[in-house]
């Protein structure tokens, strides 16, 4: 397994911890979903997977990348898996540039300075990138600065730079979610055609149950930092077995679809919101007694598995 | 480019005439006739006496008149006859300017270097050190410039007699009032160094860098000191530019003839020619200086390019 984190659980004060006994694995060559609504967690588990906790955080369990716990590699080790073997996409493209330096400075550095490659050499290799990633003028986006690029031109700079070490796994924080539906698109396509041709595991987050749905091999479902939900896109999609899968699914509009949108009542919990049992009780139209006094076991449902009380009594009759 | 820094000189030039401007009004606004000082003592009063000199200086007629005068001397170089030491204004400038630009200019050196390195230390370590460093400065600022000097003169000067205790002439000489003189700017110049690379360090693009597996040494150097810069050069450069005009204590402890002790002799002996040379003069370097800071800005930030 290219990445492998088991019982993953970020504490950094609050009532509750940011994560809570996340598990999720991501094979070489899969693309996999990782879908919540905001503050669920998303960014902290891609986070996690660098070693980037939160201040003053607490993390238990293991997250595994080809086998190592980068939880407790040590410097020169946590460098070189950073440097090498995975690349981020961050949420913010404008916010991940310095905005002193030239793009070709931001896209060279990485490969100057961790990799040891030389400064000819890693400007050519910038070049090929940036047309690869359907940029025009490479030589004159290298001699620019952030602020003269464009929103989807700077995304484009960020994927080519996270392509520059050539990793095994690619990271993408929402990483079309800033763009218009167009360029969205153009980078989706390109996400996905890079990562066919080189083979990379993929951890594709999102807050758009659809977009994942149609994107992916396998989805996660976050809710308040834990896993309520994982299995095949196609059998999450046409089957959501936990009541929040549902429900995110039935927030969306479809053309010639005639149920009404329904959003899901009440607020996603914040870090101050405790909670015994399940933590999508208090919205859940389906909460029993049992919801909300004891945590639900994650249970195995077609094609992976589901955390909730009612799918436990559900499972002796299928 | 070219036309903004038309715009900027055009500026400065309108500056320094309000300031020329304000400078003549408050010395022909204070108290006392000139002509009294001029003619040299009470036992000179006579009427025909102070006529002659109120004919040579000008003295009679309107003020504009008086001040474009004077204006007018003043920018073909000619900035009027000292009373006190009967020599040119000029003259008596460019004997001294040298001592001074040199003090503020080493001064300046100083505070730079171990201020700047002072903040990046504390910024980078925190904790105690940072600590340490906030109260180090602090105390080296609050100690007034006449107490350090005479405690670097007592220490450095006579009981350890590795530099010379007054006068001026050589880079030896300007050591320890230069020292003096840049104690006080220890404290802002490597708070504002901290506080700068704290803010940088905080920035996303920073964390992004850091997580492409850079080492911590790069990101310092590289993104949170190169993002600081800004603020600390223009931090740098204001208080260089006060320097200039604050050299006044350390020059009279350490007996140094520069354009701080001329000032203060001339003010004391009603010495007005020069009064106003100096004032202008100080100002004139002030705006120097800080024109030059905000000059250096865009190449700091190239945002800042081309929002001008
Ligand atoms: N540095 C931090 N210190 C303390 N709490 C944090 C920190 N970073 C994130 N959190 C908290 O962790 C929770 C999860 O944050 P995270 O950024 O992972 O959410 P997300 O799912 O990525 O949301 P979004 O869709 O808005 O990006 C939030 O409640 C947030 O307040
Ligand atoms: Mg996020």
């Amino acid at each position: 397994m290219l990445l492998e984190i088991r019982n993953l659980t970020i504490e950094a004060g609050g009532n509750r911890p940011i994560l809570r006994d996340v598990a999720l694995s991501v094979a070489r060559g899969e693309v996999v979903g990782l879908v919540g609504e905001s503050g669920s967690g998303k960014s902290t588990i891609a986070r996690a997977v660098l070693r980037l906790l939160p201040q003053n955080a607490a993390a238990r369990g293991q997250v595994l990348v080809e086998g190592q716990d980068v939880l407790s590699l040590d410097d020169g080790g946590l460098r070189s898996l950073r440097a090498a073997t995975v690349s981020m996409i961050y949420q913010d493209p404008r916010s991940s540039l310095n905005p002193v330096r030239r793009i070709g400075d931001f896209l060279t550095e990485r490969m100057v300075h961790t990799l040891g490659r030389g400064r000819k050499e890693a400007r050519g290799r910038a070049l090929e990138l940036l047309a690869a990633v359907g940029m025009r003028d490479p030589e004159l986006r290298m001699r620019q600065y952030p602020h003269e690029l464009s929103g989807g031109m700077l995304q484009r700079v960020v994927i080519a730079a996270a392509l520059a070490a050539d990793p095994a796994l690619l990271l993408a924080d929402e990483a079309t979610s800033a763009l218009d539906v167009t360029t969205q698109a153009e980078t989706l396509a390109l996400l996905r055609g890079v990562q066919a041709e080189r083979e990379l595991g993929m951890l594709f987050i999102t807050h758009d149950l659809h977009l994942a749905a149609a994107y992916c091999d396998r989805i996660y479902v976050l809710y308040a930092g834990t896993v309520v939900e994982s299995r095949p896109a196609s059998a999450l999609f046409a089957d959501p077995r936990h009541p929040y899968t549902a429900g995110l699914l039935a927030c969306t509009p479809e053309l010639g679809d005639p149920r009404p949108i329904k959003p899901i009542p009440g607020r996603p919990p914040s870090l101050d919101d405790a909670f015994a049992g399940c933590p999508f009780a208090p919205r859940c139209a389906h909460a029993v007694a049992a919801c909300a006094s004891s945590p639900p076991p994650s249970v195995a449902v077609e094609g992976g598995s589901a955390a909730c009380h009612l799918i436990k009594e559900e499972a002796p009759a299928c | 480019m070219v036309t903004r820094v038309a715009r900027k000189v055009a500026g400065l030039v309108a500056t320094l005439l309000a300031t020329s401007f304000v400078i003549f009004g408050a010395a022909y606004a204070a108290p006392g006739d000139p002509v009294t000082f001029l003619a040299g003592g009470k036992e000179n009063l006579t009427p025909e006496y102070l006529a002659a000199i109120r004919a040579q200086y000008h003295l009679d007629d309107p003020f504009l008149v008086q001040y474009l005068r004077w204006l007018g001397d003043a920018v073909t170089g000619d900035l009027g006859r000292s009373l006190k030491y009967n020599d040119q204004v000029g003259d008596l400038l460019t004997a001294r300017v040298p001592t001074t630009l040199g003090l503020v200019a080493y001064a300046a050196v100083l505070f730079v270097v171990f201020g700047v390195a002072l903040g990046v230390l504390a910024a980078v370590r925190g904790g105690r050190t940072d600590a340490a460093v906030v109260a180090g400065t602090t105390f080296a600022t609050s100690v007034p410039p006449f107490v350090a000097a005479t405690a670097l003169i007592s220490l450095f000067g006579v009981q350890l007699g590795w530099f010379p205790v007054g006068g001026g002439g050589s880079l030896w000489h300007l050591t320890l009032p230069a020292i003096t003189l840049a104690l006080g700017a220890l404290a802002i110049i490597s708070r504002v160094t901290r506080q700068a690379m704290v803010e940088q360090r905080e920035l996303d693009h920073v964390t992004v860098a850091r997580a492409s597996g850079l080492s911590e040494r790069l990101i310092v150097v590289r993104h949170v000191f190169r993002g600081a810069l800004g603020p600390i050069v223009t931090m740098c450069g204001l208080v260089t530019a006060g320097l200039l005009a604050g050299t006044v204590t350390v020059e009279s402890a350490f007996q140094l003839s520069g354009v701080g002790t001329l000032l203060v002799g001339a003010i004391n002996t009603h010495d007005f020619p020069v009064t106003q040379a100096v004032l202008l003069l100080m100002v004139t370097a002030y705006i120097a200086v800080t024109t030059l800071v905000e000059l250096v800005q865009p190449l700091i930030d190239p945002r800042a390019r081309s929002r001008s």
